[in-house]
């Protein structure tokens, strides 16, 4: 599903926020994305969803070499793609409801298929009763829910999901990565970026450990902080 | 994969115009939230389009009065010193019998110097003179107009000819100063509304601008969810195209009423000369004129502004 070869990204003024990371991430496999603050997680997500340029290597997602995707196919890249941000980047002046349906109305869908999409994402992440409010009166972690369901609502074969659990308590924390856990066992591929050791430890899921921009782990984290078994 | 999913769904285009139609909608709820800015944007996109329309229609209507005094083009035919009234009036009925001849009045020298001594001032000094220096003089109304100057000039000429005339003057300048006149009031009106429709498309460039500004964050949002950049310029076009129709609309209102406003004074001025002249209002082409181009500026503005600034709002 992904493929980074030897991907190097250096951010004007200088600063080298990846270097010469590889790795594959097979379709319908979920994986970690860890390491400390500033050790190039966004980054490398921000490349997959071409917010940001590679300055060197290659980057292929659904066997499609970013590279060679022009300015004007970057949206229709983006569609299969959900993405969850930290900050949920939700419109705060529409409805929950308004909110989800922003992919689908982009994509063009009739107005019936919208609605039946919505719902169905939205009681997914358990958000059905709310659909008709606002974010602004929804709690930390049901805005985060409404990032997932506004990310899942037209069925991308590929989830990005940057510290999704920042700051939420571990037991919501565990309630939204079960959420990413039904989506990948129906087939989709889930790549989730946090610095939450305990988390993922307890999710015996595949890790991989970003320092300083270098890929230096791949597997299940075991315990400590960069101690890999092979996975 | 989007784009397959759209060509398999056959009633796409009935989903794309409903798109269209459900953005226009959207883009006037979004105007009428914030009503008092809207009307103050609109006020001075109307008040730049009411300018120069409303000069034009009083242009027009100015061609239309002189329009009516074309006709009354005429030839002074001054003559010798030494013609006596006899002659004259014997010329004068000669002349009644020409084909291209509506009108011929005889003017003597003494009625010649009495006028001039109304309207010159001088009075009584003129009496002074010995002999009357002024030529008896007939006035000819042709049944030509300006429209045919060729045909006139040659009358002229043809009277030219005439023994007794010493001279035929052609009593048209001043029409044709008006003329003039007019001429330069057309360009003017042109260059102004030239300026003016820049002024629009500022305005409602500056207002679009203001407007991505304002909801960069939306932007940015649909930007990353896939929302492709014709989809994200959409309703800022349709902002555009409201204002440039509404601001038409009430630039319609405007001139319409500074008409109704001027219908009054105008007709009592025409009474005086003893005119059926009546203020003509806004013609169809006028009104169309209006609506069309203030959509298209309305249009204009938003599409340079957009093309201008939507491509600085990326995602990071
Ligand atoms: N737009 C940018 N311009 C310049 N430098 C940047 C930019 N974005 C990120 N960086 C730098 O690149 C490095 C990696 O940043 P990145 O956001 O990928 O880290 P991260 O692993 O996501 O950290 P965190 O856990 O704090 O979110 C940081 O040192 C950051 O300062
Ligand atoms: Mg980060």
């Amino acid at each position: 599903m992904i493929r980074f070869s030897n991907v190097s990204k250096r951010y004007p003024g200088g600063y080298e926020a990846l270097r010469e990371v590889s790795f594959h991430l097979a379709p319908g496999e979920m994986a970690f994305l860890t390491g400390r603050s500033g050790a190039g997680k966004s980054t490398l997500l921000k490349l997959i969803a071409l917010i940001e340029r590679p300055s060197g290597g290659q980057v292929l997602v659904g066997g499609q070499n970013l590279n060679k995707l022009g300015r004007w196919r970057i949206p229709y890249h983006r569609r299969n793609i959900g993405v969850i941000f930290q900050d949920h980047r939700l419109l705060f002046d529409r409805t929950v409801y308004d909110n989800v349906a922003l992919p689908l109305i982009i994509a063009g869908q009739g107005r019936q298929e919208i609605g039946r999409r919505v719902r169905a994402a939205l009681d997914k992440v358990g958000l059905l009763g709310k659909e008709k409010l606002y974010p602004i009166t929804l709690s930390g972690g049901e805005q985060q829910r409404v990032g997932i369901a506004r990310a899942v609502v037209n069925k991308p074969p590929l989830l990005l999901a940057d510290e999704p659990t920042g700051n939420l308590d571990p037991a919501l924390s565990r309630e939204i990565m079960r959420i990413f856990q039904d989506f990948n066992r129906v087939g989709v591929s889930v790549l989730i970026a946090s610095h939450d050791h305990a988390l993922i430890r307890s999710m015996g899921q595949r890790a991989l450990t970003l320092e300083q921009g270098r890929l230096i782990g791949d597997g299940q984290l075991v315990s400590g902080e960069s101690q890999h078994g092979q996975g | 994969m989007a784009r397959a999913e759209r060509r398999r769904d056959g009633g796409w285009l009935r989903n794309y115009l409903l798109r269209h139609a459900q953005t226009l909608f959207y883009a006037i709820g979004q105007l009428s939230r914030t009503p008092l800015a809207t009307l103050m944007t609109t006020a001075v996109i109307a008040i730049a389009l009411a300018m120069p329309t409303g000069l034009h229609v009083l242009l027009k209507n100015m061609q239309g009065v002189l329009s009516g005094w074309d006709s009354a083009a005429q030839i002074s035919l001054f003559l010798e010193h030494n013609t006596s009234e006899q002659a004259a009036l014997g010329l004068a009925e000669q002349l009644r019998g020409h084909p291209t001849i509506l009108e011929v009045e005889y003017i003597s020298a003494q009625q010649a110097m009495a006028e001039f001594q109304r309207l010159s001032g001088f009075g009584e000094a003129l009496n002074a003179l010995e002999e009357n220096p002024l030529p008896p003089v007939l006035v000819v109304q042709p049944t030509l107009d300006r429209q045919d100057p060729q045909a006139l000039q040659a009358l002229v000429e043809e009277l030219r000819a005439e023994a007794t005339v010493d001279l035929a003057q052609l009593d048209m300048e001043w029409v044709e100063r008006l003329y003039a006149l007019m001429e330069i009031g057309k360009r003017g009106v042109w260059l102004l509304a030239g300026l003016l429709a820049l002024a629009v498309i500022l305005v409602v460039g500056n207002t679009i601008r203001l407007m991505i500004q304002n909801r960069r964050d939306e932007i940015v949002i649909i930007k990353l969810i896939g929302g492709t950049d014709a989809f994200i310029r959409r309703p800022f076009l349709y902002t555009g195209f409201w204002y440039g129709i509404l601001g038409a609309l009430l630039a319609f209102i405007m001139v319409e009423l500074s008409l109704l406003a001027l219908a009054g004074p105008v007709n009592s001025l025409a009474v005086l000369y003893n005119s059926h002249f009546r203020l003509g209002g806004m013609d169809f082409l006028t009104t169309g004129g209006l609506m069309g181009g203030g959509l298209l500026l309305g249009l204009l503005g938003s599409w340079l502004a957009v093309g201008r600034h939507l491509r600085s709002v990326e995602p990071t």
